[in-house]
């Protein structure tokens, strides 16, 4: 231990230890650079260090098994914000609220609600790919990516994409960073696709059973509406007694007035607008309650099988917190659960070719059914020879699949 | 070396009626979209199915044969072109759009399959296929996911990347895998994401799943006139500034307004202006469409517009956008040769970069037609020329590599959409680094170690970080 902490002090410096570790626990380490982050896994790989990769904990426990912790807490620089040009430039262990709150005040956003407590880093969000409700109308974590500069597990500091809204030049790996689960090297800096501040924001909410929810939510689709976010949330998830759908609307003041009428003018005017000043403590207070619970994990499906998915997942798992996308098919579920259970679900979504991700949980359960789990025929060894090219001695613990 | 062609394998897979040997047949494949460069295949083969596509990748695996998997041949990057050792898949006579599912918004075709055939497919059911090529009356779905092409409207609906759910692989052995899931949540890492853009290097897509995007019922589309392109730029800037997101926002130039015009597209654009500005906008309730349309064109006017025209009826809106999407054809006119250019800038930069494309143009004493998805900052600027006068040929690459380098140092790429293929495979070292151009190449070598399919493509590999030390040992 003290031969490893006395190496990374003499390359980054003593400063950079946040915690020098104890007996069975390896040091935290903050690189204040990409380049520190480069060095420090230039050496792991040297010595045959076990990294884990963590941000600032507050959505994946800190705890798999390594020599040492890295974390990109130190790493939390918004270089730059470009309204003219709706981009931003920020590094990977910025907070998600502080990153929001910079963006606001330059009249711009980042167009994703993800699940998580304050705190969460963008690191996180782009590698778990936690997309929120907004998915719906405005697209998941990919497609708020512009580019990403990563640091293999060897040290090697790899850029993809750019900072312009259309971008084909080489191949897209910063799609293989969105949700990658950090298994093909550390996101150290993201450049961000950013919108002006919508000129309205409207949220309406209708109480009532899952059914009858179902069949406004089909129904509002029919009409031909995409609302910013179209979400279904479970009794406990909204703080109702019943079950909650949530059609949010956002951008222009004519735009935003006329989805409210179409709207309104379904489900029999029951919807109700929710006064100004609750809206975010609502969405927030959704967001929040997804990462509480021991497990989180991400469900897509067809639309029209989403009904049939929440059944099984309330037969399998309980529906206690729950927040899906009808309009999407994409579910995501959170609370206690096992392996076997988990490993159960995830083999009867297989026969229905529903991808069952788990984007948080114990490393027991996590090392025990891997984020992703069993891949289709042909794609394992693919994925395995990708985290062999960005990560060749297998530096970075990440559990991606059951077998590892 | 040119290894012997498994001619009898191919013709028991395809059929006679369907290989191509003959060098006046071959010729019609040995160029794309961009007329600057040709390539004759080994061979050009026709399968008319999945299973016969799968059968003669695995012939050609067999034999250790390259091959490059082609559309309709109207990219404009070089990119489906085959050297005279490796031979080009065809693959127009897989056309079919195997499923429309309405209640989903998806649709599952063939990679052969033309884009707008697809969206006049899914119109009955109010729904259309996003992502729209300006040659999407030609192009097919399977060269716009190599590709990852984008067209007017992606402003607002994102491009071929944002719309492709899933993925059936033929890999360079012949293995099929598939890739995503029907609702489009990646199994695993999203692979489809690699894959699209990935100009057919990582192998050949024989199903694709994309996602339908409801028509909008309200579309107001604004035509715009400048006296200058710096005011022009500025109107683009302020409309993305002010929230809106306009479904398409492009802009012409005066060269490329008067080859319009010219030509049998003519759309009624005012030749004398500097630059004309076509907005559209759209959605589900024509109240909100009307005043987001009012909103711009105060925005138009405001940076300077000398006047703004709304499009009357579908048919003038038709006319105005005919007049857009065929201005490459009709710049044909203007000269024997055209390079298409295809760069992207910050929004912001418009103004500077079109000005200095602008002296570029002067100081070599060339033709500049910049036609071109201002909402996105992808500039397409156009140089018109005689390809037999070699002087004329060789200012004409000299003015591109300075345009791509402006580009470049305005913070942009240069490529948006058309892709790297072989005509600017020498621009990619300047702006990845060797560790990165390395990865790519490594990450292509995961699913075509042998680099068979397209060889030659989207990476330089004499800048590869591995290829450069290996130069300097020796």
């Amino acid at each position: 231990m003290n031969g490893l902490l006395d190496k990374v002090r003499a390359l980054l410096g003593a400063e950079a230890v946040l915690d020098p570790g104890s007996a069975g626990i390896g040091p935290r380490i903050a690189p204040p650079t990409p380049e520190a982050v480069a060095l420090l896994l230039r050496t792991a790989t040297e010595e045959g260090w076990k990294v884990r990769v963590e941000g600032t904990g507050s959505w994946q426990p800190a705890d798999a098994p390594a020599d040492l912790a890295l974390t990109t807490r130190r790493l939390d620089a918004v270089e730059s914000i470009e309204p003219q040009d709706l981009v931003a430039t920020a590094q990977a262990g910025v907070g998600w609220d502080r990153l929001r709150q910079q963006l606001a005040e330059r009249g711009v956003w980042v167009a994703l609600d993800p699940p998580g407590l304050a705190g969460r880093t963008m690191g996180s969000v782009v590698v778990v790919g936690s997309s929120g409700p907004l998915r719906q109308g405005l697209g998941p974590v990919r497609d708020h990516l512009l580019g990403v500069t990563i640091v293999t597990g060897d040290g090697r500091v790899i850029s993809s994409g750019g900072r312009v809204v259309k971008n084909v030049a080489g191949y897209d790996l910063t799609r293989l960073q969105a949700g990658g689960f950090g298994a093909f090297g550390v996101v150290v800096r993201a450049h961000l696709r950013l919108r002006a501040l919508p000129r309205a924001d409207v949220t309406l909410t209708l109480e009532g059973t899952r059914e009858d929810l179902s069949r406004v939510g089909d129904d509002i689709r029919e009409r031909g509406l995409v609302p910013a976010a179209m979400e279904l949330l479970s009794p406990a998830l909204a703080r109702r007694a019943g079950w909650v759908l949530a059609i949010r609307c956002a951008g222009s003041a004519a735009q935003v007035e006329a989805e409210e009428a179409t709207v309104r003018a379904t489900a029999d005017g029951r919807f109700a607008p929710l006064p100004a000043e609750e809206t975010h403590g609502f969405w927030q207070r959704a967001a929040e309650g997804l990462a509480v619970r021991p497990v989180t994990l991400r469900l897509g499906g067809l639309p029209d099988a989403t009904d049939d998915l929440l059944d099984m997942l309330a037969h399998q798992l309980g529906d206690e917190w729950i927040s899906a996308s009808p309009g999407l098919g994409a579910i995501r579920w959170s609370g206690e659960t096992t392996a076997e259970r988990l490993r159960h679900l995830r083999r009867t979504l297989a026969g229905l070719e529903v991808p069952l991700t788990l984007e948080r949980g114990s490393w027991p359960l996590r090392v025990a059914v891997g984020h992703f789990g069993a891949y289709r025929e042909g794609v394992g060894p693919l994925v395995r020879e990708l985290r062999r090219t960005f990560d060749p001695a297998g530096t970075l613990v990440v559990p991606i699949a059951a077998e590892e | 070396m040119l290894r012997e062609l498994p001619i009898r394998g191919l013709e028991a897979i395809v059929g006679h009626r369907h290989l191509r040997r003959a060098t006046s047949e071959r010729v019609t494949y040995a160029s794309d979209g961009l007329p600057t460069h040709r390539r004759l295949p080994a061979l050009v083969v026709l399968p008319g199915t999945r299973d016969e596509l799968i059968a003669v990748i695995r012939v050609l695996s067999q034999a250790g044969i390259p091959f490059v998997p082609r559309g309709a041949g109207t990219g404009l990057s070089g990119g489906a072109l085959a050297a005279p050792d490796a031979v080009l898949i065809a693959l127009t006579r897989l056309n079919r759009i195997l499923a429309v599912d309405p209640q989903n918004r998806r649709a599952v075709v063939e990679p052969g399959v033309v884009n707008a055939r697809l969206s006049a497919a899914a119109a009955p059911h109010g729904l259309h296929y996003a992502p729209d090529p300006s040659s999407q009356t030609a192009c097919t779905i399977g060269g716009n996911v190599a590709e990852n092409a984008g067209g007017p409207h992606c402003l607002k609906y994102g491009v071929t990347s944002n719309h492709v759910l899933a993925l059936e692989v033929v890999l360079s052995d012949g293995r099929v895998i598939e890739l995503g899931s029907p609702g489009g949540e990646p199994w695993g890492p999203d692979l489809v994401g690699l894959f699209v853009g990935s100009e057919g290097n990582f192998g050949v897509a024989t199903r694709i799943s994309v996602r339908l995007t409801p028509t909008p019922s309200a579309i107001r589309t604004l035509l715009a006139d400048f006296m200058s392109l710096r005011s022009a730029g500025e109107a683009v800037s302020a409309i993305i500034a002010s929230g809106i997101t306009p479904a398409a926002l492009e802009m012409m130039d005066r060269s490329c307004i008067n080859a319009v015009e010219d030509s049998v597209y003519a759309a009624g654009y005012p030749r004398d202006a500097a630059a004309v500005l076509l907005v559209e906008l759209d959605g589900a309730a024509p109240a909100a469409v009307d005043a987001d349309a009012r909103a711009v064109e105060e925005l138009l006017t405001g940076s300077g517009a000398r006047s703004v025209r709304t499009a009357a009826d579908p048919r003038e809106r038709e006319r105005l956008w005919q007049g857009r999407k065929k201005a490459f054809g009709a710049m044909g006119r203007l000269s024997r040769d055209l390079v298409v250019q295809d760069a992207v800038v910050p929004r912001s930069s418009l103004p500077d970069v079109l000005e200095t494309i602008a002296g570029i143009a002067e100081r070599y004493r060339l033709v500049v037609s910049n036609v071109f998805h201002a909402g996105d900052g992808n500039l397409h600027p156009n140089i018109s020329f005689d390809a037999t006068d070699v002087d004329l040929k060789e200012r004409v690459e000299t003015a591109s590599a300075e345009i791509m380098q402006a580009c470049i140092d305005a913070g942009g790429t240069i490529t948006g959409e058309h892709g790297i293929g072989v005509d600017k495979l020498r621009y990619m070292p300047l702006i990845f680094d060797g560790d990165s151009l390395s990865a790519m190449r490594a990450v292509r070598r995961v699913f075509d170690p042998l680099e068979m399919v397209n060889p030659g493509k989207v990476v330089p590999v004499h800048a590869c970080r591995e290829w450069i030390q290996g130069r300097t040992r020796q």
